[in-house]
């Protein structure tokens, strides 16, 4: 078994009309088979009210499935007794950065989650080091977090997370109201949380150029999974993407335009690098 | 009938030690019927500055002209250049609060002191606008999609019949398809109704994609002012200020790079298959 693992995960939610008389059910998540190795970066793409925040937040304990099973680390998160263990080991980090930074200087908010489960002192700081190391932004430790830029709040509430030494880490549209150069700063810090500690990352996004690196890619719609693969799979199935409302990186669409336009293109090019490559040996086949 | 910005500065905490000076006299004349990109990092004053188009923050100097009047003189009627200069803020589908959709879109023009039929005139042109299929029209705001709320929001603005729209990152969390249809929906208004459009953006490629003048803030001043094309010209620059260029023209800079002989100035897919084919065919 994984570090994460569903089973047929249902969620069903029930909608009301304003005199509280049940209207409908919605079935928000959708029989959703999931199994995460230890260490994998997984994505998650999928339009506005696919259900993937919904999958997301059963990860940690937030909603509890309808039907069907959610393991993290092999504990079922049904387990009431596992709660405190299940959210120490999946940590979840949300779109915005000014919801959750609560501490007055950059180093006191990252100690929060570890003095919450009782850490001793001494090992509180140097939790705090290790982790604001980890995503570059030790040298802010003395500042106030609401002088920080977008990326900046961002890497803290990751470093908040990644304190409390949890084997994975959710990140849900963590991107999404940042500059490109946060943006960048966001994504280079969760690749080497993977990379270098080994933490099992799943990622949730709307941009595409963001996942190009990740082991595996799940789209969602309508609750269920509706294709997955390696990142090369999936953006290779550019009319099938946009089906579901979805997108390529730039570099993606153009290579697929231009291979419909009758040149001779791998599919699924992910890269600048791999783009040139080709059209240069095309280029060097023309003289 | 245009926008004028004339020596714009604007300080807060001037009085303190913790003083920031967000605007540094600014000079910017937005004429009719363009389509204009505003960017910058996060803090360049992208916000502040938007927020002095429509009268919502005085600046410490320099003054604010619309169709020739100077908004701050006493007499000049604000109610009216905040209906005539439209203001959606960022997730404006927080501020969606009627019962539903058509009485959301009403609250405006209501407030206008129009009469009901034309209110609901204004209201049903503006739903229209937008692409807002009527049977959501008598339904709760908060059962639509993100897409959907933000739509409702944006109609509520345009139901105040604004010469200037102005859009703070209106696609921010929507998925990709939902950001296409935003902004083409935008792009249609402003070629049927000859409006002012100016979109504050985080996304290079929707911002080289739809306008035809881009704004580059940073440091509270104007970096740059020109035609897309001029501005990611400079994307070394662009990158110091914490922007980039769209993906296309890197991707053209490395085949240039690697001896393929096209134009590195190309800021659109569109653009770069028309190039890059010339060059094969």
């Amino acid at each position: 078994m994984g570090i994460i693992k569903t089973d047929k995960l249902v969620f069903e939610y029930i909608r009301r009309d304003e005199e509280g008389n049940v209207e409908g059910i919605t079935r928000a998540v959708d029989e959703v088979d999931l199994d995460v190795k230890q260490g994998d970066f997984i994505a998650i793409l999928g339009h506005n009210g696919s259900g993937k925040s919904t999958l997301a937040k059963h990860i940690n304990a937030i909603f509890y499935p309808t039907e069907g099973t959610v393991w993290v680390d092999g504990m079922d998160t049904q387990d009431e007794s596992k709660l405190w263990d299940i959210r120490q080991e999946a940590g979840m980090v949300f779109q915005n950065p000014d919801n959750q930074i609560i501490g007055q200087v950059v180093e006191e908010d990252v100690g929060f989650g570890p003095e919450n489960m009782g850490v001793p002192t001494k090992e509180i700081w140097e939790r705090v080091e290790e982790s604001l190391k980890a995503v570059g932004m030790y040298e802010y430790r003395k500042h106030s977090p609401n002088k920080l830029s977008g990326g900046q709040k961002q890497r803290v509430s990751i470093a908040g997370v990644i304190a409390m030494h949890p084997k994975c880490i959710i990140l849900d549209e963590p991107t999404a109201m940042l500059d490109p150069n946060g943006r960048k700063e966001v994504v280079r810090a969760v690749r080497a949380l993977n990379d270098v500690e080994g933490i099992t990352v799943v990622l949730i996004t709307h941009y595409m150029e963001e996942i190009i690196h990740a082991d595996m890619v799940f789209v969602m719609d309508k609750g269920h999974i509706a294709m997955e693969g390696t990142p090369r799979e999936i953006f290779s199935r550019v009319d099938e993407l946009k089906e579901l409302r979805l997108d390529v990186p730039q570099v993606t669409l153009l290579a697929h335009e231009l291979k419909e336009s009758g040149m001779n293109l791998p599919d699924g090019i992910l890269t600048i690098e791999e783009l040139t490559e080709a059209l240069m040996a095309n280029y060097k086949g023309t003289k | 009938m245009s926008l004028i910005l004339d020596h714009v500065n604007y300080i807060y905490g001037g009085d303190t030690a913790l003083a920031v000076h967000a605007l540094n006299d600014v000079n910017l004349v937005i004429p009719d019927g363009q389509f204009i990109g505003l960017i910058g990092h996060t803090g360049s004053g992208k916000s502040t500055l938007v927020q002095h188009l429509n009268g919502l923050i005085k600046p410490t100097s320099g003054s604010i002209y619309y169709n020739g009047e100077d908004i701050h003189d006493q007499d000049y009627d604000k109610k009216k250049l905040r209906s005539k200069v439209g203001l959606v803020f960022q997730y404006p589908e927080h501020q969606l609060f009627e019962i539903d959709v058509f009485k959301d879109v009403c609250f405006g023009p209501k407030n206008l002191g129009l009469s009901k039929q034309e209110t609901e005139l204004r209201a049903y042109a503006a739903l229209k606008q937008v692409g807002l299929e009527d049977e959501y029209f008598y339904q709760s705001p908060f059962d639509l999609s993100g897409g959907q709320k933000r739509r409702v929001a944006i109609a509520g603005v345009l139901a105040m019949k604004p010469e200037i729209l102005i859009l703070d990152e209106p696609t921010a969390g929507l998925d990709p398809k939902g950001r296409d249809e935003i902004l083409d929906q935008i792009a249609r208004l402003k070629e049927e109704t000859g409006i002012t459009v100016i979109l504050v953006s985080h996304s290079m490629e929707d911002v080289a994609k739809y306008v035809e003048r881009i704004i580059v803030m940073n440091q509270g001043s104007v970096l740059y002012d020109d035609v897309p094309r001029e501005v990611f010209k400079h994307y070394k620059e662009l990158e110091q200020v914490g922007l980039a260029a769209p993906q296309v023209t890197y991707i053209m800079q490395a085949l240039a790079s690697r001896g393929l002989p096209v134009r590195t100035d190309v800021t659109t897919i569109e653009e770069a298959k028309q190039e890059i084919r010339s060059k094969f065919l």
